[in-house]
């Protein structure tokens, strides 16, 4: 892969249309726009932010991954997860009865909270990039309310936990393996395949270019 | 490092007499109030920043005091009920000799939020005092406080996958005690106060060093 480190060009800094501008979020450094290649990054200077990074294809490859996780969220929170016996009594639950274990009293809001980042804030997510990303990969005009949608979905971004949820398994069966026998469900299989799917499509999003591309839909 | 040489040259959109939109990048005149393209409030350096940073701190910090204290865990075995703290519950795992996950625990609900408070506060008062370290190494930090501090949360899904796991009637059970309420509570404060920081403010005490110089 190859970087492209985008440089300070003083002169046309104060007198260029500001279009052509683009401001490090991190460092407030700015440059004059060079857009990079497919495969290629444009990356800040001072801070080593990378500010561009468009990749060919990756509006289709994003929507693919999103239907599949929406699909695997739905199957995984109702699915049972993950079963328990020992001397003949045994309890099987889904992650929707682990979220929601907390239910007496405050506990509740703590429910709340652990179904929202585990499942309902994931789900949200990748609906809310479907819903963006449908019409720009279509070459028609963005959605109605598509840069309310997309902000809503990148400040969502850090309360999407299903990658810590995962390693909370493992933590959680090595303290009840010498209590009682753990098998799997279906839905572990699946949450296992999920997880690795968001932290891949995190990967291919560019969000300069979808704020981009929804500022100027037909100027792809 | 090859490119430490460019910062003398870079210009920054507050010197340049505009403002950015630190949501989509895009640059605006200084005197613009909304971001025309993504619809962000723009400000050029958030003067209020260290304030909210410092109010949710405290708070965070108040939530882990009741977190440590109370048991996280009630385990019923038989006739047999044990209440564990987070501290004491990965002094049993190691006990029984899980190492690894007594470690798991220990780095993600106690040196981690410790480091995050620490880092943090760190952050929070070398910004105004313009000392410390290089801006680089504080950029550093600050980027090690973001990504890691949802990792805390492990503790309270362990807990809730183990509550809900093992309801085993009469032979065993887990149900989550008050500090898992407290814990969850803290970690949240912590990630909205790193979130509050405005990172811009690390390269401004740079600069204004390198111009004192």
């Amino acid at each position: 892969m190859r970087y492209v480190y985008c440089m300070a060009d003083v002169s046309h800094v104060s007198r260029g249309p500001l279009e052509g501008l683009i401001v490090c979020p991190v460092c407030d450094a700015t440059y004059q726009l060079q857009r990079p290649k497919n495969g290629e990054r444009a990356v800040c200077g001072r801070c080593h932010k990378v500010l561009i990074a468009p990749r060919r294809k990756a509006g289709v490859q994003i929507i693919a991954v999103a239907v599949a996780v929406v699909v695997l969220i739905i199957a995984a929170s109702v699915f049972p997860f993950l079963s328990i016996s020992a001397a003949g009594r045994s309890n099987a639950v889904s992650i929707l009865d682990a979220a929601l274990t907390f239910t007496e009293g405050p506990m509740l809001v703590l429910a709340l909270l652990t179904a929202g980042f585990i499942i309902f804030v994931p789900l949200l997510r990748m609906l809310l990039t479907m819903y963006v990303l449908i019409p720009v990969v279509l070459d028609r005009p963005p959605a109605r309310h598509a840069i309310r949608a997309f902000r809503l979905s990148e400040a969502m971004r850090p309360w999407s936990m299903a990658e810590i949820f995962a390693l909370g398994c493992a933590v959680a069966l090595v303290k009840v393996a010498d209590l009682a026998t753990v098998s799997f469900g279906p839905a572990f299989w699946m949450f296992g395949v999920l997880v690795v799917l968001v932290i891949v499509q995190d990967g291919f999003l560019c969000k300069w270019s979808v704020w981009n591309s929804l500022e100027h839909p037909k100027r792809q | 490092m090859e490119l430490s040489g460019t910062s003398e040259k870079t210009v920054t959109a507050r010197a340049a007499g505009l403002v950015a939109c630190t949501r989509c990048t895009r640059a605006w005149p200084i005197e613009t109030q909304v971001c025309g393209r993504c619809g962000a409030k723009l400000v050029s350096r958030d003067e209020n920043s260290l304030q909210r940073v410092w109010a949710l701190w405290i708070v965070g910090l108040m939530c882990y005091v009741p977190a440590n204290i109370y048991p996280m865990l009630r385990t019923q075995q038989l006739f047999q009920v044990d209440e564990s703290t987070i501290i004491g519950g990965a002094v049993d795992l190691a006990h029984y000799g899980a190492f690894g996950i007594a470690t798991i625990i220990l780095v993600a609900s106690v040196v981690i939020p410790l480091g995050k408070f620490w880092a943090i506060a760190f952050l929070a008062v070398s910004v105004r005092s313009g000392r410390g370290f290089a801006s680089h190494h504080r950029l550093l930090m600050y980027e090690v406080v973001e990504y890691i501090g949802r990792w805390s949360m492990i503790d309270i899904f362990v807990v809730a996958i183990l509550s809900a796991l093992v309801q085993l009637q009469g032979l065993a059970s887990i149900t989550p005690g008050p500090a898992a309420f407290f814990f969850a509570l803290s970690v949240i404060f912590t990630m909205l106060s790193a979130q509050a920081f405005d990172p811009r403010m690390i390269w401004d005490a740079q600069a204004d060093d390198d111009e004192a110089l």
